[in-house]
């Protein structure tokens, strides 16, 4: 008897363990990078930089947050979420969707949209297999850092520089458009350092597509910024204080150097 | 209705409403990925995720399962951020 308690056993355990590596084998669908895309040192330095830019994003929204700013971030979330299901045709063959970090920052401010798209990032990949759990770090980099930091700059520099009018839209639009195609641009270099594929193959196609897709991303930030801002009552010189409050520290940290 | 209120509700809505109707083609990496054949690659290290593809297993009706997924994934995205926000400001309030 104790024999067929450990044939049973056995079979219980093998199971198990196909259950739990069948996933490894199967092609899955997805809109950020999965798994298998990615070898483990771009693994291990894409999770080590995000990590680090998380609890920056932490320190600098701790900093700022209001308690009305406590719901809004929520909604950032929500809207962001349902926004990247719905994809818009670009070409024959192919979809994009709103990354929403150009919306974000234009909102919150860069540190604030890098935590509500990095748990939009989560949230995607744990409930809905969308971006590779061991892919995470990477696409958080791409999405989550890097194109509100891009978004960040590109608003900041043109208020600043210009003063027509409308230099808030055209700022909004370059802004989206910029952090989509870097964000592009970041995700080949990825695939590209884990040997996936050559660099020259996919960062000309990559590029020109997200091209296509930022040109969507920034018709539908302008109209969100807009909409929303007017809605969530953040005036554009509110939607500044939190950029002012960066560039102050970020002036002040220059210049102590 | 409080502001933030109308834009969850938005929010709701266009989960609901549009992405049922959102584009089936791949999007750019996906696309980018089956033209430069490594999509086959594509796997998931997750052994179980609740709702794979955006839809909800045992709906059979495919637009309805992705109005739900959108329904639930729009919940829980505004869920975790309020409660993290909230964390934090508490986490502020003690320091």
């Amino acid at each position: 008897m104790p024999g067929i308690g450990h044939e049973g056993l056995a079979q219980v355990a093998c199971a198990f363990m196909a259950f739990c590596f069948q996933k490894l084998y199967e092609r899955v669908n997805f809109m950020h990078i999965p798994d298998g895309f990615l070898d483990v040192k771009t693994i291990a330095t894409t999770a080590a930089i995000s990590a680090y830019a998380i609890k920056k994003d932490v320190e600098k929204t701790r900093k700022i947050l209001g308690d009305r700013d406590i719901p809004v971030m929520g909604v950032m979330a929500a809207f962001i979420f349902a926004a990247q299901m719905v994809n818009f045709p670009i070409m024959a063959g192919t979809s994009g969707h709103l990354l929403g970090a150009a919306l974000a920052t234009a909102l919150m401010g860069p540190y604030s949209a890098g935590l509500v798209i990095t748990t939009v990032l989560i949230v995607q990949c744990i409930f809905f297999q969308d971006g590779g759990l061991l892919a995470l770090g990477a696409n958080i980099l791409n999405m989550a850092v890097v194109a509100p930091m891009v978004a960040y700059f590109i608003i900041a520099a043109m208020k600043r520089n210009f003063h027509f009018s409308g230099v808030d839209t055209v700022a909004i639009f370059a802004a989206s458009w910029l952090s989509v195609v870097t964000a592009s641009v970041f995700a080949s270099l990825e695939l590209a350092l884990s040997g996936t594929v050559a660099l020259k193959a996919v960062l000309a196609p990559m590029v020109s597509i997200h091209a296509l897709i930022g040109v969507g991303e920034g018709l539908i930030t302008v109209a969100a910024v807009a909409y929303i801002g007017k809605v969530l009552n953040i005036k554009p010189d509110e939607g500044s204080r939190y950029f002012s409050t960066d560039a102050e520290s970020m002036n002040g940290g220059g210049s102590a150097k | 209705m409080k502001s933030w209120k109308t834009i969850l509700f938005l929010s709701l809505l266009v989960a609901f409403i549009l992405s049922p109707f959102a584009s089936p083609h791949p999007d750019g990496l996906e696309r980018v990925a089956e033209n430069l054949s490594f999509a086959e690659k594509a796997t998931s290290a997750l052994a179980f995720s609740p709702m794979p593809d955006y839809t909800v297993p045992g709906i059979s009706n495919e637009k309805i399962s992705t109005a739900t997924a959108g329904i639930i994934g729009t919940s829980v995205a505004f869920a975790a951020v309020f409660l993290a926000a909230k964390a934090l400001k508490r986490g502020e309030a003690r320091d």
